[in-house]
């Protein structure tokens, strides 16, 4: 008897098993797909110039990784990479930071109060969803150079703090609030800001996680603007910065150090999505309620 | 410990008048029940007196003192919301304590309030879960929890119970009117459901498109009905309504039946007759043809129709009787004091 009903369940942890495997495989070819130049640049940046010039490129990491990255980071090539990392740092938690902070102050006004003009703003900033930096770049230039903003934190950081993605999805968020719960808060004697601190912000908490992850990524993968506004090789930021590292007469480029910056610029954005990942997915999956 | 006064209080939405002016004093510790169908502006008129709906025209006062222009914070009341309203990231004791912490009482104090409140409630097992770890009773009690700490003039009750399942709802019904009685705190309570209101109330507000129909004892509303329509609401199943003509001391239905009733009045009435007061009785006046039989256990509903009336006709038996099923026709008589009389024109009651 147990024999005879153990047979079906192998038959069928067998053929679950080879599904299991067909799946497993193309998800790691496809793994493999997307982290080979990863594993390139890697590779690259812990060999010599002339290793990775003459052909065939090596694929197994050489013995050169700590004077490579040590050069990279104290030396670089315009300026150190530890400078450009953070700036970049500095500007993607600005950005990130000061996004959230403004969106959630504008929903949270868009949302709990009546005032003259309360539709018109929020399609005021609806609107402004539409146009992406690229496409007010002149005029923005013009105001930053006019403040004397160039080549400063705030000049990266100040065009850029704006949301409308951000308010949008705090608004909707703020509208699947109770209104039930506003109005306990305010026979509980909370003043408006005091139930913004008290029960919104921690209600809107793993949503402020998630858009912390995607805005600190979208802060610290700007390109054109930093490239626009940062004469000044001090103020670059990592990720302008590695094209800067290009020579742009005859010059070789130093390789592996470029390569050390690459894989560097990687780091933090890996790290704050490792770190708030379970936060994250909440975020995007589940509204606590 | 506090008297809650209501002045022609009205509320107009936009061109749309909800409450048309409704007057009443409630005594300190008096457990008023307002009772009405959906949209007749019972939660609204609750929530002008908690000080969350603005008060168009009138005045109420707590405690002898206008409050019209109060925040709810400042009113001293606390209200337990339908939906129970609790702060989802806050644990239970956090939850109740929210109140108090927000009025900056010393945190000792605190403590020792949600503690009693928690004893009071059988809650203590539960002081340090989040509201969504909670059934709906006990989340029912966490909010009353949170009302109870603050020791309010006033606690307002927006339709509690209509979340919960009914047997529980039974049960927290009793434990609401126990507690209330216990602590003597004036209460304001809405419900849509008529047993709630006759079982709970000191006093009700049976209301109507934004009037209220009467104020009375729950005896008193279902005994001497003021209108028609206070009679149809209350009691369960509703009162039968016969179109019928007074004179001298006995009523002629539009069928031509007579029955005897006590009122001095003549003309024309609406007459109302409770199921319930209905007796089995071969040569009585009113013959019904019974198309469905409900056998409720210790009652049994007989539908039909009254013999030449439009519209559904209701009795109510004592015990069970099933032996007739199908349709059958039965003869019933009714004592002439349990006739309501209501004029058909104004649906007032007729003396």
């Amino acid at each position: 008897m147990g024999a005879a009903t153990k047979e079906p369940q192998a038959g069928m942890v067998e053929k679950r098993g080879s599904a299991l495997w067909v799946t497993h495989a193309l998800m790691i070819l496809g793994v493999l797909v997307v982290f080979f130049p990863i594993w390139l640049a890697f590779v690259a940046s812990t060999v010599t110039q002339p290793e990775i010039v003459s052909p065939p490129m090596p694929l197994l990491p050489g013995p050169h990784l700590v004077e490579n990255y040590t050069r990279a980071l104290f030396a670089g090539v315009n300026v150190p990479v530890a400078t450009m990392l953070l700036n970049s740092l500095v500007m993607a938690l600005g950005i990130a930071i000061g996004k959230i902070a403004i969106s959630l102050i504008s929903a949270f006004a868009i949302v709990y109060f009546r005032f003259p003009g309360r539709t018109t703003f929020f399609w005021m900033i609806f609107i402004t969803l539409m146009l992406p930096v690229e496409v007010r770049i002149v005029p923005t230039y013009e105001v930053v150079a006019g403040f004397g903003l160039l080549n400063s934190y705030a000049g990266l950081i100040f065009p850029l703090i704006a949301s409308a993605t951000a308010t949008f999805l705090f608004r909707q968020f703020f509208l699947t609030i109770p209104d039930e719960l506003a109005e306990a808060a305010r026979v509980d004697g909370a003043r408006p800001m005091r139930f913004f601190i008290d029960i919104v912000l921690p209600m809107s908490r793993t949503n402020i996680a998630a858009l912390f992850v995607i805005l600190f990524i979208y802060g610290w993968n700007q390109y054109l603007w930093p490239l626009l506004i940062t004469t000044d090789p001090e103020m670059n930021t990592i990720v302008m910065g590695i094209k800067q590292m290009f020579p742009s007469g005859d010059d070789t480029a130093d390789w592996p150090v470029i390569m050390a910056a690459s894989i560097l610029a990687m780091i933090p954005p890996v790290i704050v999505v490792v770190s708030m990942q379970k936060l994250f997915i909440r975020g995007l999956v589940d509204s606590e309620k | 410990m506090a008297t809650v006064e209501l002045k022609g209080v009205k509320k107009r939405f936009g061109s749309t008048d909800v409450i048309h002016g409704i007057d009443m004093e409630i005594a300190d510790g008096e457990f008023i029940v307002i009772v009405g169908p959906s949209g007749c502006g019972k939660s609204t008129l609750l929530r002008m007196v908690a000080g969350l709906e603005t008060i168009t025209d009138g005045e109420i006062a707590i405690n002898g003192s206008r409050v019209n222009e109060k925040e709810p914070m400042d009113r001293d009341i606390a209200m337990v919301f339908q939906n129970y309203a609790l702060y989802p990231h806050m644990s239970v004791r956090q939850n109740m304590a929210y109140g108090l912490k927000i009025a900056r009482v010393p945190k000792p104090e605190i403590e020792r309030k949600v503690a009693e409140a928690a004893k009071l409630l059988q809650l203590e097992p539960y002081l340090d879960r989040k509201p969504r770890e909670l059934s709906g009773g006990q989340r029912q009690r966490v909010a009353m929890g949170r009302a109870i700490v603050r020791q309010p003039a006033v606690f307002l009750f927006d339709e509690p119970l209509s979340n919960l399942d009914a047997k529980l709802r039974v049960q927290m019904r009793l434990e609401i009117r126990e507690l209330q009685s216990k602590l003597g705190i004036t209460s304001l309570y809405v419900t849509h459901d008529q047993v709630e209101a006759m079982t709970m109330a000191d006093r009700m507000i049976v209301m109507n498109a934004g009037v209220a129909e009467q104020i009375g004892t729950p005896l008193e509303v279902y005994e001497r009905p003021r209108t028609l329509f206070a009679g149809t609401f209350i009691g369960s199943p509703s009162m039968n309504t016969v179109p019928g003509r007074v004179a001298g001391g006995a009523v002629t239905l539009g069928n031509g039946a007579v029955i005897a009733c006590s009122s001095r009045h003549d003309g024309p009435a609406t007459v109302g007759i409770r199921p319930e007061h209905l007796h089995v009785d071969p040569d009585g006046p009113l013959e019904v043809e019974v198309t469905l039989t409900e056998p409720l256990g210790a009652t049994t509903l007989l539908h039909g129709k009254l013999k030449g009336v439009e519209g559904v006709f209701t009795a109510s038996l004592q015990g069970v009787h099933t032996k007739d099923s199908g349709t059958h026709t039965v003869r019933f008589s009714i004592p002439a004091e349990d006739i309501h009389l209501f004029d058909p024109a104004t649906g007032l009651r007729l003396a």
